[in-house]
């Protein structure tokens, strides 16, 4: 009988505040106007632990399924282009953000996951293989076939930290473009690449225009589905991963490794888990990409990719989910932003005979922003949110 | 010709330029604490600067060089006042993504100031050749003068360097601050001006790398700035705080590099054309997977 009540004990729940022996039922007046109090750890740890997120969450929710309704066709494209990007952008948050472990080899295993889905659910041409499968397999196999090299590499990436893993990383994404430029097979062969997987979900084919009621689906608007649940899915995993034990083991790890591996993390599974969960999430996020671009070439998985993703993390706030969705829909939604405000900036030319051409300037303001973030807000885009949140939470008090 | 005399004194010259460009990185690392990703953005600066100083200006090549070395020191000196000096004590990994966003800033200024127009550098060495050992009629090892040049200038440079780190008072100062930067504050040294100078010191190092880079007698472009690369894995294959370790680094990064191109296609021409670009990060991993702090680096002590 001592046992379980011990291990009760661990959860954080007291006894005292259990619904069954009439603690932690707080009558409805006292809760009235006090959103953040809470009587259960559990309630407390929740995903959705104030009415107000959850309020917002599920208006979030209803304008992300209207969107592709109410907007133009390549802006739906867009923002499914920012969604995979996410989805790459959580699996390197939790490598990185969570685990602390600095990853430039992200795109290598993006190229890995967009080529699986391209040989398990492509058509096989003249070289390159095909066996024109189902979607999901093809999402499936884009997910495990990283996830299993990543089992194989991190083994190796345990072995060394900091900026010795940041290079280290970068040696491997140079390995694998090497590689992916002789697998023709593969990839279609350096310079011409092939298109991803053909989007033919549970034998639904999404290129075509579906008529749902008065809903016309597009075939844009199908992908955007497609993608948006899976970010959902993918998204709330990793949430909830980062408020179990793992996820606790990994900030364990990243704070103070050793100081992790005296109160009995394992360092080498925290690692290695990690890897191979953010090598998963970069499959999926590349084979999305793969079918989104429409053909992708083993040069297009380059460091620069490997910036925009670190820049998604950091941009967006290191170590939230939420953070990275704002990462990415700032990094892939600002150059469309820089191209309509062009028109107004004086100095700046569609052409090549103004000071700087669209294009320089995307790059450059992308770089100068990158440095005043990490300068001005280490929390990132995340962090500015919050700051707004506390100073109307606290309203009319400063802290 | 014969093949391997001639790709080991190649892939030397090479291997002297990856090793200056490993040192700009080490000055500035152990000053600092910062890997600055930064340095092929000053590097192609440099470059630029000594084409407009020497091809458009017209001066002379030596002093061209140096002006060139002078405004890119100064750069960089600047950058490191703007951007790296509000992130003391923020650790490394967020400092280093600054570096990446000045990297893309210079870079894209680079650009935008060659405008995709090929330049050289007008160097004195050109394509001109000696010969170490002649073979029937034709030259059996023929050397070009820009290695020459290139192994002489780098070895001069770093010499000087040596001395200065260990004779100077700035120097000792200096290395004070690379130890200890608050110890070193308390015997009255001014860290801040030491981070400056380190910067200047390192700006101007791969400035110099890289006019050595494009005096091959051929043409410079903007993109040529992706070669600093390539002295990562030599940075980290001989230790990342580690001065000795850059140089061996660099010279065996360059050797391999080399006499893999020389024989890579012949022998193994499964591995693909340019396999030679990806054996520096093969020869990193390896050595990484036997000594995780490379050859020369310091073993990380760690406390709770």
């Amino acid at each position: 009988m001592t046992a379980p009540t011990t291990s009760r004990r661990l959860t954080g729940e007291s006894r005292a505040l259990e619904p069954r022996s009439g603690g932690g039922r707080v009558p409805r007046s006292v809760r009235r106007g006090r959103p953040r109090l809470f009587t259960r750890y559990a309630a407390d740890q929740a995903l959705l632990n104030s009415p107000a997120k959850r309020w917002w969450t599920l208006a979030a929710l209803v304008l992300a399924l209207a969107l592709p309704f109410l907007v133009a066709r390549d802006l739906t494209h867009l923002v499914t282009t920012a969604i995979a990007y996410a989805i790459a952008g959580i699996g390197l948050n939790l490598l990185t953000g969570y685990a602390g472990q600095i990853s430039l080899g992200h795109p290598f295993f993006m190229a890995l996951g967009a080529y699986t889905a391209a040989v398990v659910g492509g058509r096989p041409g003249t070289v390159t293989w095909g066996l024109e499968l189902d979607l999901s397999l093809a999402l499936l196999a884009a997910a495990v076939v990283p996830a299993v090299v990543g089992l194989v590499v991190a083994p190796l990436a345990t072995r060394v930290r900091g900026l010795y893993l940041a290079v280290l990383t970068l040696g491997l994404l140079m390995l694998g473009e090497q590689l992916f430029k002789q697998w023709a097979a593969l990839t279609g062969g350096s310079g011409v690449g092939r298109a991803g997987a053909i989007p033919v979900l549970f034998g639904s084919d999404l290129t075509r225009t579906y008529a749902v009621g008065p809903l016309l689906v597009t075939p844009e608007t199908g992908l955007y589905l497609l993608a948006l649940v899976l970010l959902v899915v993918l998204g709330v995993a990793a949430r909830n991963l980062a408020r179990s034990r793992t996820g606790r083991a990994f900030a364990a790890v990243r704070d103070r490794d050793l100081a992790a591996e005296i109160m009995g993390v394992n360092l080498l599974r925290t690692k290695t888990l990690a890897f191979v969960l953010s090598s998963a999430y970069a499959g999926v996020g590349g084979a999305l990409l793969a079918i989104l671009i429409g053909r992708v070439t083993p040069e297009q998985w380059n460091i620069l990719m490997a910036i925009n993703l670190l820049a998604i993390v950091v941009i967006g706030g290191v170590a939230t989910i939420t953070g990275t969705l704002i990462g990415a829909a700032f990094v892939v939604l600002m150059p469309r932003v820089l191209e309509w405000a062009s028109e107004w900036l004086p100095f700046v030319s569609t052409g090549s005979d103004g000071l700087l051409n669209v294009f320089q300037l995307q790059s450059m303001l992308f770089g100068v922003l990158i440095v005043l973030f990490v300068i001005l807000e280490p929390r990132g885009l995340f962090g500015l949110w919050q700051r707004v949140r506390t100073y109307f939470r606290t309203w009319p008090f400063s802290y | 010709m014969n093949v391997l005399p001639t790709a080991i004194i190649s892939g030397l010259g090479t291997g002297a330029v990856y090793a200056l460009i490993a040192v700009s990185f080490v000055v500035i690392f152990r000053a600092t604490g910062v890997l600055n990703f930064a340095q092929p953005g000053l590097l192609i600066l440099g470059t630029f600067a000594t084409s407009v100083l020497a091809v458009d200006v017209g001066l002379p090549f030596a002093v061209a060089v140096a002006l060139a070395v002078l405004v890119v020191a100064l750069l960089a000196a600047g950058v490191e006042r703007v951007a790296i000096r509000p992130m003391v004590g923020r650790g490394m990994f967020p400092t280093a993504l600054v570096t990446v966003g000045v990297f893309i800033v210079l870079l894209i200024l680079a650009f935008r100031l060659f405008a995709a127009k090929a330049r050289t550098v007008a160097d004195p060495w050109q394509l001109n050749q000696l010969c170490l050992a002649q073979g029937d009629g034709t030259c059996a090892v023929p050397v070009y003068h820009y290695t020459v040049g290139r192994v002489v200038v780098a070895a001069v440079v770093l010499v000087l360097l040596g001395f200065w780190l260990t004779r100077s008072r700035t120097g000792l100062a200096m290395r004070a601050t690379a130890l200890d930067q608050e110890a070193a504050m308390a015997q009255g040294i001014d860290v801040g001006r030491m981070f400056s100078l380190s910067w200047a010191l390192g700006g101007g190092l791969a400035a110099l790398a890289g006019v050595l880079l494009a005096s091959t007698g051929s043409v410079v472009q903007a993109n040529d700035a992706l070669f600093a690369l390539v002295a990562l894995p030599a940075l980290i294959l001989g230790g990342i705080d580690s001065f000795r370790g850059a140089v061996v680094g660099g010279l065996v990064i360059g050797v391999v590099t080399a006499v893999t191109a020389a024989y890579q296609p012949v022998h193994a021409p499964w591995l693909g054309p340019n396999f030679e670009n990806v054996v520096p990060y093969v020869v990193m991993i390896i050595v990484l997977l036997i000594r995780p702090y490379g050859l020369f680096g310091t073993r990380e002590v760690q406390r709770v």
